[in-house]
């Protein structure tokens, strides 16, 4: 055999598959199938107040009050509402790329890679995003059939901010939002020590949605993984001890601390794009408060 | 009995022995913690290999293991050079005797124990012996240096010496040794000092996760320029060894050197200055970093003029009567040498390139969830240490023995593996550029595949060969009797020079 034929061969050979990859179909999910999980999104937890262990090298860190946190991240039908209402009562407005909330700013450091954040309107959420659940359609933001009760996606921190004002509470910090997913014995994920495919919807875990985007996958029903077999795929209780649901996987979660002299906001919880190991409870992703994407959501704290 | 301990004298008494046994141990490791990660995760192989061997992995521990693992590897690696400069580089017996002694006991210590202490819960005396083993590394750089020593009167060379001679014939090309090993043991107490300060307590991060918070304390600065300037020095010190492997000679080493030198000493103090002043030291590691890659295209054009002089002849052709196209080919009869500097040169282009993009990129990849921006920086150094063992494999190809066509298939797949491999790597990094999160897949799986195939390639072709190896300890008379009775590491045109 001729060698360096045959290593044009191979080389033309691997060419043609990556090429072959370009023709794929990706067209927006249709008839997505309708799950009720009887996970109730409209329910907020109580965490109570005290000790638990805080970051990658578990320290020890105390909240002195009792909050709550919503049971699941924020769904789309519930963005979808909140979006006409408060462009109707006029506290979003419509700007050119998208719903846009004043926000009346942050203090400049001169950091190296500072954003400035002055006060003035920022992108809540944008009109036009390739794979938003919800969209825009004769003045009203409707969600798409199928995932009314899957998480909102396309959040920015911004709003996060006002969504979370708007009904009485804030975005967690850091602390608060890791204390509610993992509790106080130190466990890296919600429901124990172990990833599993039936605990979380991250990348290549095999849940029903995953045919979406040619196997990138998609968001899950919140609350999908309760222990309940869904479209045929099992799945075990991935609450956390409190009975926080989807802390794990799915969307990532903007949480209120501002790394300072850079504004960048951390996010919590992995999604479904996501390696299992980036799925633990202690790990943090990082972006921009105006940061919109597919795997970004949202979910928000109260006091008691 | 007699037969075993004339193996193992061979295994562990030789400089080539000892390379077979490491480079043997590095693929092995590879094979099996490679069962961890990427494809075989995805399809479920990862849980049975953790159920399989009773492996321990606390997901919060993660961090802790990479570092452990990148420890074994990096400790292998270094040994693996160390036996080709004590083979290639002239020094005393009784120094390299020590050398072998202390890098050797020192690797397998930090390696296995190491990897024991990270995978299989953590028995604290293999934590102990972990550091242990580097210690014995350490001093056996110490030793190095000694034994590099280049004002030593056994070294100097005559006038009229082709190769770069200093005041008093000092050889220049030591001299440039001798600061690569200092540099490197410097450069390892960088590391060392807050890891020891910090003992078993001290909590391990990876530089990628933390790239976004502006403020790091001098221990967590410390580790972030020891990381860098230990690939850079292992990179460096891969240039000497081509360099006695070919021969390196002439005008174009005599410019080579030289810029080896004030590159190794830039960047080494541009790695060292991340702790006192951050803000210069990457503009300083630039500077460094230039003139070495200006030393690697010096070798580069030394190596393929005598690829094409040597093909020539052996094609019945004079360099003056050639064609380009005949020249070409003679370039390409060997691709060993050719190999081992196209990557020093193609490493520009999926190390170098991406890395400058990305610095002036950077508020856009800023812009974006740091997962984009962590999967270059994770993908820019596991591609330059895939390009530095691509090269040392080449030179380990040759000085094994291969010939004929069994060198011609294991040199291009080593070579067009690695470049396609790491190609696709840099897709993977600078995907978000030209195609959304939500329509990356296609793209992803197919670059994945193609390296893949790649990758698979290269293991393939290397563990034929070190099945070859294997096969010929067996023998009464394999080549290891050879190589036990020759142990000099002859240079590739050896033969040729008059």
């Amino acid at each position: 055999m001729n060698l360096h034929r045959s290593l044009v061969r191979l080389l033309l050979l691997g060419l043609a598959v990556l090429l072959a990859g370009c023709g794929a179909d990706l067209k927006p999910p249709e008839n997505v199938p309708t799950v009720d999980t009887g996970v109730n999104p409209d329910e907020w937890v109580t965490i109570p107040a005290g000790e638990f262990l805080f970051g990658l090298h578990n320290k020890r860190a105390v909240i002195a009050q009792d909050y709550e946190i919503m049971r699941t991240p924020v769904t789309n039908a519930q963005w979808a509402a909140y979006l006409n209402q408060a462009l109707a009562e006029g506290t979003l407005k419509m700007g050119d790329e998208g719903v846009l909330v004043d926000y009346p700013g942050e203090p400049y450091h001169g950091g190296k890679h500072e954003i400035e954040i002055g006060p003035g309107a920022y992108l809540v959420y944008p009109l036009e995003a390739l794979g938003a659940k919800v969209v825009y359609e004769d003045g009203q933001f409707v969600v798409k059939e199928g995932f009314a009760n899957h998480p909102a996606t396309f959040v920015t921190w911004f709003g996060a901010w006002a969504y979370c004002q708007s009904v009485g509470g804030r975005i967690p910090s850091e602390a608060e939002w890791e204390k509610a997913a993992r509790g106080t014995d130190g466990r890296p994920y919600p429901w124990g020590w172990e990833i599993t495919h039936a605990h979380a919807n991250y990348y290549k875990s095999r849940d029903p949605f995953e045919v979406y985007w040619a196997g990138l996958g998609e968001t899950t029903p919140v609350g999908f993984y309760n222990g309940q077999t869904h479209l045929g795929f099992h799945t075990e209780d991935a609450a956390s001890p409190y009975g926080v649901y989807d802390m794990a996987g799915n969307v990532w979660e903007w949480v209120s601390d501002d790394i300072e002299e850079t504004h960048q906001r951390i996010l919590k919880g992995g999604s479904f794009t996501d390696y299992d190991i980036d799925n633990r409870a202690v790990w943090r992703n990082f972006a921009p408060p105006e940061f919109t994407g597919p795997t970004v959501g949202l979910r928000c704290v109260r006091d008691k | 009995m007699k037969g075993l301990t004339a193996r193992l004298r061979y295994l562990f008494g030789s400089s080539k022995g000892l390379a077979l046994g490491t480079v043997a141990l590095i693929a092995l490791t590879a094979a099996f913690m490679g069962m961890l990660s990427g494809p075989m995760a995805e399809w479920g192989v990862r849980d049975f290999w953790i159920r399989l061997w009773g492996m321990d992995l606390n997901p919060l521990e993660r961090e802790g293991r990479l570092i452990f693992l990148y420890h074994a590897f990096a400790m292998a690696v270094i040994a693996v050079e160390v036996y080709m400069l004590t083979g290639l580089y002239a020094m005393k017996e009784s120094y390299k005797l020590i050398i072998h002694i202390l890098i050797t006991v020192g690797y397998l210590s930090a390696m296995l124990f190491g990897l024991i202490f990270a995978y299989w819960g953590h028995n604290w005396v293999f934590h102990g012996l972990f550091i242990f083993g580097q210690a014995l590394i350490f001093f056996a750089g110490v030793m190095l240096a000694v034994a590099f020593w280049p004002w030593s009167k056994d070294y100097r060379l005559p006038e009229g010496s082709p190769y770069w001679r200093l005041k008093g014939g000092v050889d220049g090309e030591r001299l440039a040794v001798f600061i690569m090993v200092v540099a490197t043991l410097i450069s390892a107490i960088y590391g060392a000092v807050p890891g020891s300060f910090y003992g078993h307590g001290f909590e391990v991060f990876l530089s990628e996760d933390i790239i976004r918070i502006p403020y790091h304390t001098p221990l967590q600065l410390a580790i972030v320029g020891h990381l860098h300037i230990m690939l850079v020095d292992i990179a460096v010190a891969a240039v000497f060894i081509v360099s006695r492997w070919v021969d390196f000679k002439g005008w174009t080493q005599k410019w080579a050197m030289p810029l080896n030198i004030i590159g190794t000493v830039i960047i080494s103090i541009g790695a060292w200055l991340v702790v006192p002043m951050r803000p210069i030291a990457h503009h300083v590691i630039n500077v460094g970093a230039s003139f070495l890659m200006l030393a690697s295209v010096f070798m580069a054009i030394y190596v393929w003029r005598r690829q094409i002089e040597k093909g020539l002849a052996e094609m019945g052709l004079s360099y003056q009567e050639a064609r380009f196209g005949q020249k070409l080919r003679a370039l390409f009869r060997d691709p060993l040498p050719w190999g081992a500097t196209w990557l020093m040169l193609f490493m520009n282009l999926v190390v170098t390139a991406p890395g400058v993009y990305m610095a002036i990129k950077l508020e856009m990849f800023r812009h974006w969830l740091l997962r984009e921006e962590k999967i270059g920086l994770v993908g820019h150094w596991h591609i330059l240490a895939f390009v530095i063992a691509a090269i040392l494999l080449l030179y380990y190809i040759d000085l094994a023995g291969v010939r004929g066509k069994a060198r011609q298939w294991l040199g291009w797949i080593v070579i067009l593996g690695n470049m396609v491999a790491t190609t696709g790597a840099n897709v993977l990094i600078l995907k978000r550029v030209f195609v959304p999160e939500i329509l990356e897949q296609p793209l992803v799986s197919r670059t994945l595949l193609v390296m893949d195939i790649a990758l698979f390639s290269f293991l393939t072709a290397l563990a034929a060969f070190l099945m070859w190896r294997l096969v010929d300890l067996f023998k009464p008379d394999g080549r290891w009797v050879e190589e036990w009775r020759n142990p000099a590491f002859t240079p590739l045109y050896e033969e040729d020079t008059p």
